[in-house]
């Protein structure tokens, strides 16, 4: 059971929040996007073994999606923030 | 039998005197007792059958590490089928039975089987059971093995599940564990305090202490009552069975003594700033042969027996050990009455021993036990040299009925393993001590190495942060350092390494042969360190026989993981009181006390308690569907929707911004006006369908399916947070705060005249997906124009708490209130899908026949990129179509597929909604066909567990294909 720093509420427990995967960058306009640029952003992801991006949710809070840097092997938790804001990878 | 209180010795309390019962028969014993402590004080030997050989097994220990008093334990008629004996506090009225040993303890049906230990090695059952399938032979197995059986009845027991955030957590109530709560309760912090036996003390109930000028029990007793004074939070009976990420403890509190409607077991996750691990030392056994019998211990056991609970175990007892510890045992018993011989393995025993000879006991320096015998436990042992090669080299038989032995101590590193931290291997303690940590912990006593009573009590004050005044003790002289020895020198003598799954030392040579010498292998393939014990007595002796039987160092061996829990924790705890109403809360319709009185049959759809039907007296439920459909075309009907999705979207961006997430156009909705429309995952798999309203310019209001309102409402955040997050625009789910009562059919206008409104209803001002405002009989209400039968039909809402009260009225003027099981039948006559039913995770906008948009809507839209690949593309992409079975009293059952004739047959496709329909007479379908609608009118076969019949593919739409009813 983690304790997650949600960017808006502070540390919470793990059970209030939404995994949401990694984030994939919608290609735009969709339209003019090939097959396999878009089979990509649906389907491909890194999936890396150690530190990672994440999107989660504090659905069980106050519902704001937000970012996370956390390593998938130690779940250690580097930092969180509210997407937008643009540190967190690139 | 032997076993007798000595009176004036240990923590019981006479006054207080339990009755139990034994395989039947009566007992007594003392507030104070465990189980284990009671049995012994009773003479009781045998307590059950050991797991491969059904050998007859006694109580081994006095702690959690017991590998063989796993007893089915009953107390208030609830039941614990496999209670380890040594941590069950003795209550009146308990009853105990042995799990193993068939018909009965004394005489196993099996016991033949230890004749042919010759047969079965280690790996038996893997090389024996293979063909055809191990499940074939498993439960005789299991049955053979003997474990307990859980209760028929249902558990009636209150659990709990408690959170906690502590500054300091310490675990173990010993004199570290208690230096370090004081010392950190001194310097100010919150403290929680956890041990998994009654009492606090730790080793200091049964040890010899003197601690700043009190008698160790007194120490331990007023330090408990001052840190209670203090503030902190005492847990006895609580174990600390996982340790997890982030300074997470797992503790499972047993309260059998709670008061009554209180939880019995609690189960907790403390989060804590600093944890101190002071969970003590277990001793090992040393390992010789025979030492498997009733009446082989622990030398602490022994000890902890006779002075916490009062009982000497017995009368005479050799002791075996390759340390100074067993001599404290020694010159207990001594003290008590007792006659003690000691085999030391050890040339020089050194002071301790000699100490001990002078009050009176035996000391065979160099010497170690080579044979034990009697009849169902111990009658004799064989001493002789600790060099031994055959049991023939003994030199003393002795006289005893106990024989115990120490072979060392073991710092108890689970935890600390769980937490990522890294052992080594001491040398001059042969032991696995931490080395390095992972998280937020300190360590104390003797899980971290420390060995005299003094040593304990400073790591333990340095550990809770040197706060206070240091307790203090006098220092003992050095002990005389143990000397490893993991196990008799002779061949021929089965010698146990792991009472509990019948682990010997030749079982390790033979996996040792057999190459399985890599610690993990080794585990699985004897099944050492197994089970519910995981290997507290056993580990570090099998361990040390690998390296030695392979050449190498026991830290070049390795060790295993220790995993989580330490000690079992009962499912119940684990649910807690998730389970029954609580497991899943399920939805009340506003107007359940009319549905209630209505008769009508309850029952869940999507988390919502919703009727399925209303039933009349005498009626089953398939009459009642089969009515309920007749009478809502012919009569008028009455429904329920109050658990339809209701989600408010407004802002200035609202329009923009749906118009981006749903798949029909809804930017050029007017106000007033409704949409039936399509939401779809962005790999264009139709999520959802529902209708959405426009209330105003910058105001709409959705109505997802009632099991999706909540996944509606996360979609549309997400995307509005991650990818639109400059639009003005924000949701509301108001669902619950509106009832909304759906009237339909022929007679639904004059049921209408009844309502005082405000709202104009005309056909000119309220048209077919069309809304108004306005108040009914003075509530506000609003009324919609929307059908999911096919009849003209109304949906009225009103605040959730007149929901009843405009059920009553409408009931009142006579339309027949019908259930979802009859909505089934009627949307199906339409050809009206139902998300999830109708349609599955492959299913796209086009093979519904609803392509208009993706051709129309210029904007792009959640999915619609996806709609254009190859895939949503591909001709032979299944269809909704309507089936007519070629026998119109047949219902093909859900599911059924429709596969191609000829010799191989292939499906394609499947029947979603299948029912007889009392308005067409006869019986539909509705179906998802490979390219079904360029086969109209063609016939298919469909096939059903073997058996065939004839169907016509058609419409989906079977009645009022032109839809005059809506506006009839
Ligand atoms: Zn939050």
């Amino acid at each position: 059971m983690l304790n997650i720093p949600c960017p808006h509420c502070g540390p919470r427990s793990e059970y209030e929040f939404q995994f949401g995967g990694e984030p994939a960058t919608r290609p735009i306009p969709a339209s003019e996007v090939s097959d396999a640029q878009w089979s990509d952003y649906l389907y491909a992801r890194t999936n890396i073994k150690g530190r990672n991006r994440e999107l989660w949710c504090h659905s069980g809070g106050c519902g704001q999606w937000f970012l996370m840097e956390r390593d998938t092997v130690t779940h250690e938790i580097f930092r969180t923030e509210t997407i937008g804001s643009g540190t967190i990878g690139a | 039998m032997t076993g007798t209180r000595i009176p004036a010795i240990g923590l019981i309390d006479r006054g207080q005197k339990l009755s139990f019962r034994w395989q039947g028969e009566t007992l007594t014993g003392f507030a104070g007792d465990t189980l284990a402590s009671a049995l012994l004080a009773n003479g009781v030997r045998v307590v059950g059958r050991s797991f491969k050989y059904h050998r007859p097994r006694g109580i081994f220990a006095a702690g959690a590490e017991e590998p063989n008093a796993i007893l089915d334990v009953w107390h208030n008629s609830q039941n614990d089928p496999n209670a380890r004996a040594t941590l069950v506090p003795l209550q009146d009225g308990m009853s105990a039975r042995a799990i193993s040993g068939w018909p009965s303890l004394n005489f196993d049906a099996f016991q033949g089987l230890d004749l042919l230990h010759r047969f079965l090695p280690a790996g038996f059952y893997y090389k024996t059971f293979m063909a055809p399938d191990w499940h074939r032979y498993e439960p005789n197995i299991r049955r053979m093995a003997g474990l307990g059986t859980a209760q028929k009845t249902p558990d009636t027991r209150h659990y709990e599940t408690r959170h906690a955030q502590v500054d300091v957590l310490v675990i173990g109530a010993g004199p570290a564990g208690l230096a370090a709560a004081r010392a950190a309760a001194a310097g100010g912090r919150s403290v929680m305090l956890v041990d998994e036996n009654p009492q606090f003390g730790g080793s200091l109930l049964w040890g010899d202490a003197t601690i700043n000028g009190q008698i160790g029990t007194a120490w331990a007793r007023d330090t408990t009552a001052s840190l209670a004074a203090s503030g902190a939070q005492l847990l006895p009976n609580t174990t600390a069975f996982a340790y997890y990420d982030q300074n997470t403890i797992g503790l499972m509190e047993h309260r059998s003594h709670a008061a009554s409607g209180w939880a019995e077991d609690r189960l907790w996750s403390v989060l804590a700033a600093e944890v101190v691990l002071a969970t003590g030392a277990i001793e090992r056994p040393l390992v010789f042969p025979n030492n498997d019998r009733p009446g082989v211990m622990l030398a602490s056991a022994v000890l902890r027996y006779l002075r916490q609970y009062g009982v000497l175990v017995g009368k005479s007892v050799v002791l075996t050990t390759n340390n100074d510890s067993a001599y404290e045992t020694a010159t207990a018993l001594l003290a008590a009455g007792g006659q003690v011989a000691v085999a030391d393995v050890r040339a020089e025993p050194g002071p301790v021993a000699n100490a001990a000879q002078a009050a009176g006991a035996r000391v065979y320096a160099g010497s170690v036990v080579l044979n034990t015998g009697g009849l169902g436990g111990i009658a004799w042992a064989d001493i002789g040299p600790a060099d031994a090669t055959s049991q023939r080299n003994a030199t003393s038989r002795i006289g005893c009925d106990i024989v115990a032995s120490s072979g060392g101590w073991t710092p108890v590193v689970h935890l600390f393993s769980q937490s990522g931290g890294k052992l080594r291997w001491d040398e001059t303690l042969s032991a696995f001590l931490p080395n390095t940590g992972r998280q937020a912990h300190q360590l104390a006593g003797s899980m971290a190495g420390w060995q005299s009573l003094a040593e304990c009590l400073a790591s333990g004050h340095k550990a809770g942060g040197s706060h206070g005044e240091a307790p203090v003790t006098a220092i003992a002289r050095l002990p005389t350092p143990l000397q490893p020895y993991w196990h008799v020198p002779i061949t021929g003598a089965r010698q146990w390494l792991d009472l509990q799954n019948d682990v010997t030392v030749k079982d390790v040579g033979l996996a040792a042969r057999e190459n399985f010498q890599s610690v993990e292998h080794l585990k699985r393939y004897t099944t050492l360190g197994m089970a519910t014990d995981q290997g507290k007595t056993s580990n570090v002796n099998g361990l040390a026989v690998m390296a030695e039987l392979t050449g190498r160092t026991i830290p070049e061996t390795g060790t295993t993981t220790f995993r989580m829990p330490y000690t079992p924790v009962s499912l119940g705890a684990m649910a807690g009181m998730r389970h029954g109403d609580l497991y899943a809360p399920k939805r009340q319709l506003p107007a359940q006390s009319e549905h209630d009185a209505a008769g009508a049959l309850m029952r869940e759809y999507g988390g919502w308690m919703r009727p399925a039907c209303y039933p009349l007296p005498g009626e089953t439920e398939a009459q009642a569907v089969q009515r309920e459909a007749r009478l809502v075309r012919t009569n008028g009907g009455l429904f329920d929707g109050s658990s339809l999705g209701k989600i408010e979207v407004f802002g200035a961006d609202a329009a923009k911004f749906l118009n981006l997430i749903y798949y029909n156009e809804v930017a050029n909705l007017k106000p007033g006006r409704l949409r039936y429309v399509l939401l779809l995952r962005e790999t264009g798999i139709i999520y959802d369908d529902g209708v959405i309203a426009r209330v105003a310019e910058d105001r709409y209001l959705l109505s997802p399916s009632s099991s999706h309102t909540a996944g509606v409402l996360a979609m549309l955040e997400l995307w509005h947070q991650t990818e639109y997050p400059s639009m003005d625009v924000a949701f509301h789910d108001v669902t619950a705060a509106w009832a909304t009562i759906a009237i339909c059919g022929p007679r639904v206008r004059d049921i209408l005249a009844t309502l005082a409104t405000d709202i104009d209803l005309s056909d000119a001002a309220l048209p077919h997906m069309a809304m108004a405002h306005g108040r009914i009989m003075g509530i506000q209400a609003r009324v919609a124009r929307v059908s999911f039968t096919g009849e003209r039909s109304y949906e009225i809402s009103v605040t959730a708490g007149h929901g009843a009260a405009l059920w009553r009225h409408l009931l009142a003027q006579g339309p027949t209130p019908y259930g979802i099981e009859s909505l089934s039948i009627l949307r199906g006559e339409k050809g009206y899908i139902l998300i999830g039913t109708d349609t599955d995770g492959l299913t796209m906008p086009d093979d519904l026949g609803m392509s208009g948009p993706l051709r129309a809507k210029k904007v792009d839209f959640v999915g619609k990129r996806s709609l254009t690949t190859p895939d949503g593309a591909r001709p032979d992409r299944r269809q909704f179509v309507g089936l007519l079975p070629e026998q119109p009293g047949f219902v093909p059952m859900v599911g059924t597929h429709a596969i191609t004739d000829g010799p191989t047959r292939r499906s394609l496709g499947w029947i979603t909604t299948a029912a007889h329909s009392p308005t067409l007479g006869r019986s539909f379908a509705l179906g998802m066909i490979e390219g079904g609608r360029a086969h109209m009118g063609e016939t298919v076969t469909l096939f059903d567990r073997g058996k065939t019949s004839r169907a016509t593919i058609c419409s989906p739409v079977f009645h009022d294909v032109e839809g005059a009813k809506l506006h009839g």
